[in-house]
């Protein structure tokens, strides 16, 4: 039976109170998880295995949270700004992320905020309701 | 001074559950000041202890092919102080076991005495996966580490 949701943020909700010591109210389908919650870079691994324990599922290295997004390609971003190479390339390495939004004002200084609750519900969405 | 906070494994299943005993002696030199006149066990080496059970029992389930790393303590609580003559007993279980690193509850139970089985402490650890191709693996400070060869030998 396919999970709702609504089913998915609420268990998605009580891992980040468990990870990142914030209350129910905090979490919110926009909040971000590093300037909302206060997540630091450890707090990705330990977000990623609660997750993996309340679903059932495994999440490889990267597929969540991407790494060094970025950086793989000097024509991924100039003058601070990503270009449209760049958004290219975070469309397909996060399909979860609401890229559109960004691509408004797409400073790599804003690229943390695509990490919100609502991109960890899109991708828990996709995989336990493939 | 090693840093060693675990003086025996008793138990050992792979990848699942690891047993240490710690025995408190008052000859122990942080005892002399902490506190002058009632020594007791700090609870900071408490979780050193129960994090070297812990980060043992994840290098074993993968043939201490990573250096494992204290990343991050989610949960910890006292019950109640450590004193000289007690002995420790710490079990650490495996929650989850990846990649990158693992995660793992421990309880400390008191091991002798009247008391013995009494709840001492309980902790919830992080451990992230450090490997030789790793930039950041040069600047590791190996203080850091849960285990070196040195503490391997509790397992003797």
């Amino acid at each position: 039976m396919p999970m709702t949701r609504d089913d998915i943020f609420a268990k998605v909700s009580d891992r980040l109170q468990d990870a990142l010591g914030v209350d129910e109210d905090e979490v919110t389908p926009e909040a971000t998880l590093t300037g909302d919650l206060g997540a630091e870079s450890i707090d990705f691994l330990d977000i990623v295995f609660r997750l993996e324990k309340a679903f059932g599922i495994k999440i490889p290295r990267g597929e969540l949270f991407p790494e060094s997004l970025t950086a793989a390609d000097s024509n991924f971003v100039q003058d601070g700004v990503v270009t449209e190479q760049g958004l290219a390339e975070l469309r397909t390495k996060m399909p979860h992320a609401d890229i559109d939004s960004f691509a408004d004002d797409p400073k790599v200084e804003n690229i943390p905020e695509l990490f919100t609750v609502n991109m960890i519900v899109n991708f828990l969405d996709a995989r336990v309701n493939a | 001074m090693r840093w060693i906070w675990i003086d025996r494994f008793t138990e050992l299943v792979r990848g699942e559950r690891a047993v240490a005993i710690k025995c408190i002696s008052r000859a122990e030199d942080h005892l002399q000041d902490h506190f002058d006149g009632d020594p007791q066990l700090p609870a900071s080496l408490m979780i050193e202890g129960m994090a070297q059970t812990a980060g043992i029992l994840l290098g074993h389930a993968n043939d201490f092919e990573h250096l494992v790393i204290l990343a991050k303590i989610p949960k910890v609580s006292f019950h109640r102080v450590a004193y000289p003559g007690d002995v420790l007993r710490y079990e650490a279980i495996v929650q989850t076991l990846g990649e990158q690193g693992g995660t793992c509850t421990i309880e400390a139970t008191l091991d002798n005495g009247p008391e013995a089985g009494a709840a001492v402490a309980e902790a919830e650890i992080l451990f992230a996966h450090l490997d030789p191709d790793d930039p950041d693996y040069k600047g590791a400070d190996q203080r850091n580490f849960v285990f070196t060869s040195n503490l391997l030998q509790v397992m003797d």
